[in-house]
């Protein structure tokens, strides 16, 4: 075991090192000077000169990368040029509220899929099982975007049963104020024990989040129904059969835990995927997240947000992989081996 | 092993025609886009002002959009531009990412390492979120589009056909190849390459939905094809205000990306069954 995780890890930072060369060769790519863009078209050359000087952008490239590196390592994820302030702070604020959504959408479709995938594999080749397969095949085909805007219109905007945008109802921020410990909205309110803001949140997330589970709903209870009946046909299962047990305790008591392990690998991969996807959901439901900063940061063209969401997402992506990687290696010793 | 199951919680087993549908689905996608045309009754960036917003009827069958374009005629155009990204992503993300591959997995070892430690680096972007970052960098078009999916997209054709091509380098016609004195790039041109194609081909049908889904998600963030060019996702982010009062102009679009997206799906489920028992799941 220490061996497997001195190597998983050391493949992981070589993957981070990567990823923030990449993340600042493409940021260099950026045609338009940054110091225009932050100084402002009437700005004099002396404002220039500064605020070249300030983003370091007459040093050498190979300089500047080693600047970019040293100021991640302290902490330092550049100046935002849109609001000026630091993008770190920034983020700190915005990625909570995705991972709120990410989080809640993730709980929807762990449970349905895998309760959908055991459906599916109970009944393999009838009705429940190709319904499931034609669901979740439209689940995983839908353009996530038209959707939110679809549930977005008939139910909140036709039936009015849910709000149409937001995290909650902006009015609660002066009759019952929220005190920030998470950033996360709804574990903050739950933690303050702030009811108003709580339930509010929770209305506001079920649109959203329903929209964000679509994808790794279907993805999930395809995998679980492949996984359940590969182990169901497993010499384990005859004997069990034999013993005199039926078919649904079989899969339940017995081939769901075996099964479960590709899905447990499934959830990193869907994990980032669903951050991304939720850019989208943000922008249709104005949720106050990474989304809708970045497509505030692409509007302007500003690079160090942009550079700070890219490497923000990716690094989520390589953590999540690794947490995977090493609860497998944990659970299954032999995932340790390449 | 469900035959064993108590009679009375028997159901009727179903043909399962998936496959089936999703190839039917396609010719008439790929038909309706290539014939566009000639099918489309009318043309589709003319701007029409006393034609705007007119509900479906059988002279708009799926009515007409918010500059009076009749909006049958640009979802038909719409197939011709997604089925081009669609193309061109696969055809650069395959042959570049193969390429690798097969080299990676028949050398095996260092080089092997570098060539997979290089797709890591690739794959912990999710497609959309490096394609947005190219997107923005370079100008929006269709040909960003193409270039800035492809980046995110062939790392995982690398992978695959590494991890074909390292098995196939073991078998007995290959060493005996080897044994022959036959150069290693011959070995591979020859023999690693071709019968490293199946799973990739299976592969290359499971990704068009995913292709067509991605770059319609560019379009709709408006760093994707450009007006006048019919474009499904675009289509959808130019009328989403309008969902409510019109919703044709909204629907349509959308629907044609899901159809399109979930024929290729089904069909590659079908394939990947057929041509790969090894991951077959009936």
């Amino acid at each position: 075991m220490p061996r497997f995780l001195a190597r998983r890890l050391g493949q992981a930072l070589l993957v981070v090192a990567g990823v923030v060369v990449l993340t600042f060769a493409v940021m260099r790519l950026v045609p338009g000077d940054p110091a225009v863009a932050f100084a402002g078209p009437k700005a004099t050359p002396e404002q220039l000169a500064a605020a070249r000087a300030r983003f370091g952008l007459d040093d050498p490239l190979p300089v500047q990368l080693w600047n970019y590196v040293r100021g991640l390592l302290a902490g330092d994820w550049g100046i935002s040029l849109r609001t000026r302030r630091p993008v770190r702070d920034d983020l700190y604020l915005a990625f909570p509220a995705s991972l709120e959504l990410v989080g809640a959408a993730l709980a929807v479709a762990v449970a349905a899929g895998i309760s959908l995938g055991v459906l599916a594999a109970r009944h393999n080749r009838r009705l429940p099982d190709l319904g499931v397969r034609l669901g979740s095949v439209l689940a995983v085909s839908v353009p996530v975007f038209w959707l939110a805007l679809a549930m977005q219109t008939v139910f909140a905007g036709n039936l009015g049963w849910f709000p149409v945008a937001g995290e909650y109802d902006s009015s609660l921020d002066t009759t019952s104020p929220l005190t920030l410990w998470t950033n996360i909205t709804i574990v903050d309110a739950l933690i303050t024990g702030n009811w108003p803001i709580f339930t509010s949140t929770l209305w506001h997330l079920v649109l959203p989040a329903l929209v964000v589970a679509a994808y790794p709903t279907g993805v999930i209870a395809q995998m679980t129904r492949a996984a359940l009946i590969e182990e169901s046909g497993q010499d384990h299962a005859r004997l069990e059969r034999a013993l005199g047990f039926g078919e649904t305790s079989i899969l339940t008591k017995f081939a769901l835990r075996p099964a479960l392990n590709p899905v447990l690998s499934l959830i990193a991969l869907v994990f980032a995927y669903a951050i991304v996807n939720g850019f989208l959901v943000e922008a249709v439901f104005n949720w106050p997240g990474l989304g809708r900063y970045a497509a505030d940061s692409i509007r302007s063209l500003d690079t160090p947000a942009i550079a700070g969401v890219t490497l923000l997402v990716a690094l989520v992506y390589v953590l999540a992989n690794l947490v995977v990687d090493l609860v497998q290696g944990f659970v299954d010793p032999r995932t340790r081996a390449r | 092993m469900t035959d064993v199951t108590p009679l009375g919680r028997r159901l009727p087993r179903l043909p399962d025609g998936f496959a089936a549908l999703g190839a039917v689905l396609i010719v008439a996608v790929v038909l309706a886009a290539v014939l566009a045309p000639w099918l489309a009754p009318y043309p589709p960036d003319e701007p029409r002002p006393l034609e705007r917003l007119l509900p479906p009827s059988g002279a708009h069958w799926f009515g007409t959009d918010q500059v009076g374009r009749d909006v049958l005629t640009r979802i038909l155009y719409g197939g011709r531009t997604s089925l081009l990204i669609a193309g061109a992503v696969l055809g650069v993300s395959a042959v570049a990412g193969v390429a690798l591959g097969v080299v990676a997995g028949y050398a095996g070892g260092r080089v092997r390492d570098v060539i997979m430690r290089v797709t890591d680096v690739f794959l912990a972007f999710p497609a959309l979120l490096l394609s947005l970052a190219l997107a923005v960098v370079l100008q929006p078009g269709v040909n960003t589009v193409i270039l800035a999916i492809a980046v995110t997209w062939w790392p995982w054709y690398a992978r695959l056909a590494a991890s074909v091509a390292a098995s196939v380098a073991t078998r007995p016609y290959v060493d005996a190849a080897r044994c022959l004195g036959v150069p290693a790039p011959l070995i591979i041109l020859r023999h690693v390459l071709p019968n490293s194609l199946t799973p990739v081909l299976v592969q290359l049908s499971l990704d068009v939905g995913g292709v067509i889904l991605t770059s319609a998600a560019l379009s709709y963030l408006g760093l994707g094809a450009q007006e006048p060019v019919a474009e499904w996702g675009l289509m959808v982010q130019q009328g989403q205000t309008l969902f409510s009062t019109n919703w044709w102009v909204v629907t349509f679009p959308g629907l044609a990306i899901l159809v399109t997206a979930f024929a290729f799906n089904v069909l590659g489920e079908g394939l990947r069954n057929a041509l790969d028992p090894r991951r077959a799941v009936r």
